[in-house]
């Protein structure tokens, strides 16, 4: 994950001389809310992964079937999708959003992190 | 052998780059720059050059169009004046942001309104601070042997920005003047084949030119466009040099004229200078010690020269042909700050004439000089020559 480079480092007029280089781009940095991960609750139905438009979601796969594993920071620019799909988010009974601690993914403001 | 002709500075403009020979050329007509372009139609029709012309439907079009040739890798020209210019702004700016080594002739002329077709500085000064490097001719000699100069000076990598080659509407443009033009052999040599940085049409390489360039960005490549014009007077000087091995014409950043012992000090842009070269010498004869300073190159605006040449003179005498509405004009201003840490710093006086085509004649130049000699100028004041009160 590279650092912003300076003036004498990046070719001129601001041309883009290699492809694929959108990898770089640190769209985390616009993130105002932050999702945040309770493995606990977690059914790892994928939903997040599938919904997720920066492609932000880890996952690991683990006999032949893939686990969710949090967030990649770096990208997420903290849309709230993936908790707004996640059916963790939905209490089963009452059909009213799932208390903060049953929830496996809960959107906390930024400044909760500022120190990171 | 080298010619001499009898060729307006529209002519002679459009024979060089018949020499030049560009890939591209795409233009719109305005009055005075038309026959630059028209002159080089004839070359293309002629097929003397293997030039591909583009005729567009406006100026922004004629830069936009120029700006993708150069992008592509072709060695591209325009030219305008005035209004065009106006019209041009927005693609002049992405042409040096984009880093295109384009050259583009302007005929100097008044910008509107009213409308006027006559020779003032005011389109080229609204462009002063677009990012191109501006050469500024006295007469046609002058406009060849930059338009000749300026793609070597542009197409330099430690530069890569475009240069304008500015002449006078109507005095340089249509008026005819003996040019002595090189052969075509030679300035063929001298300009050489295009160095090409990132060319669209090489798919081996591809590039994109252009993209969106945020606050994480856009400060970093502004700035190397600062440090591509720091480089401007070093190239600027290698070029001229080895251009006067061709020519015998000898260029600077300053045309310095009759300077050495002068006490009184000229400032001037343009054709204004033949003028005040004529009247310094019947000055000179009168027993006046005076000097003319013209810049050939503008922008850069290189302070030290100017730092050089002006420290510790009794008067320096700055002639502007635009006027900076409510503040100083732009000639003047630069020349002041620049002189604001000289060791003895001179009387500074600035003078507005000529907007809009009106004459200036030597009467008035020997005016604005003897301000200076009674020790009659005052730094914040401007003054007008030529002007009905």
């Amino acid at each position: 994950m590279p650092e912003l480079k300076g003036w004498k480092e990046i070719p001129i007029g601001g041309l883009i001389v290699e492809p694929g280089n959108s990898k770089q781009y640190k769209t985390g940095t616009w993130r105002v809310m932050r999702p945040v991960y309770q493995p606990e609750n977690c059914i790892h139905c994928m939903q997040c992964w599938l919904y997720c438009p920066d492609q932000a979601i880890v996952v690991e796969i683990v006999d032949g079937k893939p686990k969710m594993r949090g967030y990649n920071y770096y990208y997420c620019k903290g849309c709230g999708l993936c908790a707004n799909v996640c059916p963790k988010s939905t209490d089963p009974k009452t059909k009213q959003p799932a208390p903060e601690d049953k929830r496996a993914i809960v959107m906390k403001p930024e400044t909760e992190f500022a120190e990171e | 052998m080298p010619l001499k002709q009898a060729i307006t500075g529209a002519e002679a403009i459009a024979y060089a780059m018949k020499q030049i020979n560009p890939d591209v050329v795409a233009a719109y007509p305005i009055t005075p720059q038309t026959p630059v372009v028209e002159y080089f139609a004839k070359y293309v029709a002629d097929g003397v050059v293997d030039t591909e012309m583009i005729p567009v439907e406006s100026e922004h079009s004629a830069m936009s169009a120029v700006v993708g040739a150069a992008a592509a890798g072709a060695r591209a020209f325009t030219a305008t004046a005035s209004v065009g210019l106006a019209l041009m702004h927005e693609v002049v700016f992405i042409a040096a942001s984009l880093r295109l080594p384009i050259v583009m002739a302007v005929a100097n002329r008044a910008l509107s309104g009213p409308i006027n077709i006559h020779c003032d500085h005011s389109d080229a000064m609204a462009e002063r601070d677009s990012g191109w490097i501006q050469l500024w001719a006295e007469n046609a000699q002058e406009a060849y042997d930059f338009t000749v100069m300026a793609y070597r000076i542009a197409e330099h990598p430690d530069v890569r920005l475009p240069v304008m080659v500015n002449f006078d509407g109507f005095i340089i443009s249509h008026g005819v003047e003996v040019v002595e033009t090189l052969d075509d052999d030679v300035v063929k040599n001298f300009v050489g084949k295009p160095i090409k940085m990132y060319p669209l049409l090489d798919t081996s390489k591809p590039v994109t030119y252009g993209p969106l360039d945020l606050y994480d960005y856009y400060f970093e490549h502004k700035r190397q466009q600062i440090e591509a014009m720091r480089h401007v007077p070093r190239v600027f000087k290698e070029v001229a040099e080895e251009f006067a091995k061709i020519s015998g014409r000898k260029y600077d950043l300053l045309d310095e004229f009759m300077v050495d012992d002068a006490e009184y000090i000229m400032v001037a842009l343009g054709s204004t200078a033949g003028t005040i070269k004529h009247t310094i010498k019947e000055l000179r004869a009168e027993g006046k010690k005076v000097g003319l300073v013209k810049p050939w190159v503008f922008r850069p605006f290189v302070k030290s020269e100017f730092q050089r040449v002006l420290n510790a003179r009794k008067g320096v005498v700055v002639l502007d042909r635009s006027a900076s509405f409510g503040a100083e004009a732009p000639l003047y201003e630069a020349v002041k700050s620049a002189l604001y840490e000289v060791a003895v710093r001179p009387q500074m006086g600035s003078y507005v004439y000529g907007l809009g085509g009106r004459d200036i004649t030597p009467e008035h130049i020997r005016q604005a000089f003897e301000d200076a000699f009674k020790g009659n100028l005052i730094a914040d004041e401007e003054r007008y020559l030529g002007l009905r009160e």
